[in-house]
């Protein structure tokens, strides 16, 4: 599929998605619908989705220990082995599995290969996908942790911190909360090195563009609820109180964007276990990162390891038995006759 | 086969800018250069292998079984309930490039389907399309596609274009492992006779004689005996070593490369030069004829070849009743030694904690496998001031260490022979930063590619490490490359040559045994290859 036809498909997916959130709004019978059952649907599928994706991935066996060791092994004493590179503990693979899922330390290794004339290539550094990727990553989380006042009566003290260092820049009222901006930004600079870098654009299909939209109009909505419509924060709040605690309500004050923002989270949700976003989940259970590099001092045992036919000593030496003792090599059987 | 190479001017033009139309839609050409023979049917038979026949590459008709479809869609759900890494890495990967300019493959020949992501994506599309629901609803769409004649040929020749090195997977944010994924295609080919002669043929070798060009215990015997000769002529000292001896303390097993082609054989000598030293000091060793291979063409072919191969150094051990096991330089069987040996044919009960007879050392980290590598038991030697050098007998020669693939990031071994190689070396430059250790570039031959008929791939692959080596050639005047594979010491001295001509390859136990003082030794004026050693020349 061409990049022109994998924007398209996406992009026309994320509208009819914004369009029909729209509608679930307009049309009365749909608004509890659109503002009940389908977001409880979603979260079920998402949380059954994802709960079957991981007990599906951790029920497959891991037969062989293969970590990829990106430093010195622990081998002589006096030889400075990597702790955090070639981890040959329990602690020592969590440190390593921590450093790369909170700090993204193998995108930090990233480089950049550029060729002259000649041949000569040259290898940079490049921190730009680690800096977007931290970013988007942390930003998302903030978002998405700030949401939970939504959803707690009284909010608690946390969630009300974070609110306020996220809000640092007092630019007039309301507080700009600088993470749904720096989220938009993000996504938006991971859209466009997919669509810079010819690479990445030859590798880009419309499941990667798609969940891009879904976001950015996530963020785009959400910013034009805080900052541009009045949106009634009150009847929100009646509204996703009312989803949690199982008496749910949509109350007649609470607008269309507000619809539209809310079925393309639903989707999102619904859209996470069936998608590469699944690498939230997968990025803890790779082998090559989750295990101790210790694989010649402690014995790793696979369940499914079965007996196979080998080439024993006797098939060969029957067949060399001659050649070996006119070499004079040492035989187990002596020659007949 | 040389009027094949292109010119350096004709493989120096590589455009890294992938083509207009979709990969998808974009044909696999096969062309010749960049592939290998296919596997003798003998050889697969001799394994018993399934669907040995003649075929051809580049004809239309590959002459396979019937229900091919069915047998590589059972084999791929078989895997997919064995491996976790398969179903990780079929995943989760988000497309993010990380790894697109990572490999030397990529780099050398500029084929967008050389970019990891890209190749495992020629399976993961298959995967896609009957093991997601994307994948069954909106196939291509989400890229998906079924397995068809076309897939399978693309296959068969990108999985035959990929070293299994892991360089990638040092910069995936997920450690998604091509090598893995190349690893299962390999093994889901081989279910229907689709291997390549160059693994298939010394596969089988390995099974019959030991070892993989197939030299039997005599021969074996007598090409070492040849070294013997050659040793004492520089040396004037007489080395004896000794063959499937039982109650040896130690059994040594080494890539049969080394006992079989230059420069190789240099290494060989210097193992041979190096055990004859430690002789008097107590050290117990023999080799096997029988166990005459550490290399094992398998981990190319499939686990359980892989598990079958690797057998005899346990048994071997067993039967001579050694104590622990040393192991040569070799760059996969050290993968294999270090990942899989131990959980594959383990528990190596019948063996002791591996220990130095000559310093005492013991070599914890080789508790369970009991194995191991030379460079940790040399690097043992000087740091205890066991080894009597003359680092000068190395000075015609300005040296920087290749790191191999697999012992670097399969295993963790860096300082070891980079600690030997000071220690025996008096001129030592490493080269760029991003180009060694976790970050090294395969020689461009690894797992089973290092064949004649593909030798632009070859040539092509080997381009970044040859590019760094030309780099200190040019800052240091280094002529010497130093690894610690039997397939670099194959595979390199072809590759420089195209690359940066006139420089020379080596094992770093070559090196050691150049160094060595031996009791009652001549002055020698040459080092093991008969060249001249700096102020000697003279005398030539």
């Amino acid at each position: 599929m061409n990049v022109k036809d994998s924007i398209t498909i996406s992009a026309v997916a994320v509208l009819a998605i914004i369009a029909l959130g729209a509608l679930g709004a307009i049309v009365p019978v749909l608004r509890p619908v659109f503002g009940i059952a389908i977001p409880y649907a979603a979260v079920a599928v998402f949380l059954l989705g994802v709960v079957a994706k991981v007990l599906g991935w951790g029920k497959t066996p891991v037969p062989f220990a293969i970590p990829t060791t990106c430093g010195q092994q622990k081998s002589l004493p006096w030889i400075k082995a990597s702790y955090l590179e070639s981890p040959w503990t329990k602690k020592g693979v969590i440190a390593r599995m921590a450093l790369e899922i909170l700090c993204f330390r193998s995108l930090f290794r990233n480089t950049n290969m550029s060729m002259k004339q000649g041949p000569k290539i040259f290898y940079g550094p490049t921190l730009w996908l680690w800096i977007a990727a931290l970013a988007f990553h942390y930003t998302f989380l903030t978002v998405f942790i700030r949401h939970f006042r939504f959803f707690l009566e009284p909010v608690p003290f946390p969630i009300k911190m974070l609110e306020t260092l996220d809000g640092f820049l007092q630019i007039g009222l309301p507080t700009v909360m600088v993470s749904g901006f720096i989220l938009a930004g993000a996504a938006t600079y991971l859209l466009l090195r997919r669509l810079m870098i010819p690479t990445v654009r030859y590798i880009s299909l419309p499941n990667d563009f798609f969940p891009l939209f879904l976001i950015l109009s996530i963020a785009v909505t959400g910013i034009l609820m805080r900052y541009v419509t009045k949106t009634d924060v009150v009847g929100i709040k009646e509204l996703t109180m009312g989803l949690v605690t199982f008496r749910p309500t949509v109350p007649d004050t609470v607008g269309m964007i507000f619809f539209v923002h809310l079925f393309l989270v639903s989707t999102l949700l619904a859209y996470f276990p069936f998608s590469k976003l699944m690498h939230m989940g997968g990025v803890f259970m790779s082998p090559t990162r989750n295990l101790t590099c210790n694989t010649r001092e402690v014995r790793h045992v696979n369940p499914w390891n079965y007996p196979v036919k080998t080439h024993d000593y006797h098939e060969y030496e029957d067949e060399f038995r001659a050649h070996m003792v006119e070499a004079g090599l040492p035989v187990e059987k002596p020659l007949e006759d | 086969m040389a009027d094949d190479i292109p010119n350096i001017e004709e493989l120096s033009t590589i455009v890294h800018s992938p083509p207009k139309t979709p990969w998808m839609d974009t044909p696999t050409v096969i062309r010749k250069g960049m592939f290998c023979h296919p596997a003798n049917p003998k050889s697969l038979d001799y394994l018993s292998m399934p669907y040995g026949r003649k075929w051809a590459p580049m004809e239309e008709d590959w002459k396979l079984p019937e229900n091919w479809v069915e047998i590589i869609s059972d084999g791929l759900r078989d895997r997919l309930t064995r491996f976790r890494s398969l179903r990780i890495f079929m995943d989760c990967c988000v497309r993010c490039g990380a790894c697109a300019d990572k490999c030397h493959f990529f780099i050398g020949t500029g084929d967008p389907k050389n970019m990891p992501v890209l190749r495992a994506e020629l399976l993961r599309s298959v995967y896609r399309k009957d093991y997601t629901l994307a994948g069954k609803l909106l196939g291509r769409m989400v890229g998906a596609r079924p397995l068809t004649y076309d897939v399978l040929k693309e296959w068969w020749y990108y999985f035959f274009q990929c070293s299994e090195c892991r360089r990638c997977s040092v910069y995936c944010p997920y450690g998604i492992d091509t090598a893995e994924i190349t690893i299962i295609g390999r093994e889901l080919l081989n279910l229907i006779g689709l291997n390549i002669d160059w693994i298939a043929t010394p596969a089988a070798n390995c099974f019959r004689t030991g070892n993989h060009l197939g030299i039997q215990p005599h021969a074996f015997k007598d090409m070492i005996d040849f070294f013997c000769d050659e040793i004492e002529d520089v040396t004037g000292v007489r080395v004896n070593p000794s063959f499937n001896r039982k109650g040896a303390e130690i059994l040594f097993v080494t890539p049969s490369g080394d006992v079989f082609a230059d420069p190789g054989t240099y290494t060989a000598m210097g193992y041979l030069i190096l055990f004859h030293y430690l002789e008097s000091q107590g050290l117990d060793i023999t080799w096997s004829t029988y166990a005459s291979e550490g290399g094992n063409f398998g981990l190319f072919t499939s686990h359980e070849m892989m598990k079958r191969l690797n057998a005899k150094m346990y048994a071997e051990s067993k039967r001579l009743g050694t104590k622990w096991i040393l192991g040569g330089e070799c760059g996969h069987m050290w993968r294999v030694i270090h990942q899989y040996m131990d959980t594959m044919n383990g528990p190596a009960d019948h063996l002791e904690l591996p220990k130095s007879p000559i310093t005492g050392t013991v070599f914890q980290n080789a508790a369970s496998t009991k194995m191991v590598h030379i460079t940790e038991f040399t690097a043992d030697l000087l740091r205890h001031n066991k080894l009597k050098i003359d680092k000068s007998r190395n000075d015609h020669q300005i040296l920087s260490f290749h790191d191999s693939c697999n012992p670097s990031r399969g295993m963790g071994l860096l300082e070891e022979p980079r600690e030997v190689i000071k220690g025996v070396c008096n001129h030592f430059f490493e080269m760029p930063e991003k180009t060694i250790r976790e970050h090294t570039f395969c020689c461009g031959s690894g797992s089973g590619l290092n064949a004649g008929e593909n030798m632009e791939l070859r040539l092509r692959g080997g381009l970044p490490r040859a590019n760094a080596f030309k780099h200190v050639h040019e800052t240091h005047g280094v002529n010497t490359l130093a690894t610690v594979c039997a397939i670099d010491r194959a595979a390199l001295p072809t590759a420089l040559d195209y690359w940066v001509p006139g420089m020379r390859v080596t094992g770093v136990h070559e090196l050691v045994a150049n160094a060595l003082i031996l009791d009652g030794e001549n002055e020698r004026t040459t080092d093991l290859r008969g060249e001249p050693l700096a102020g000697m020349e003279e005398e030539e």
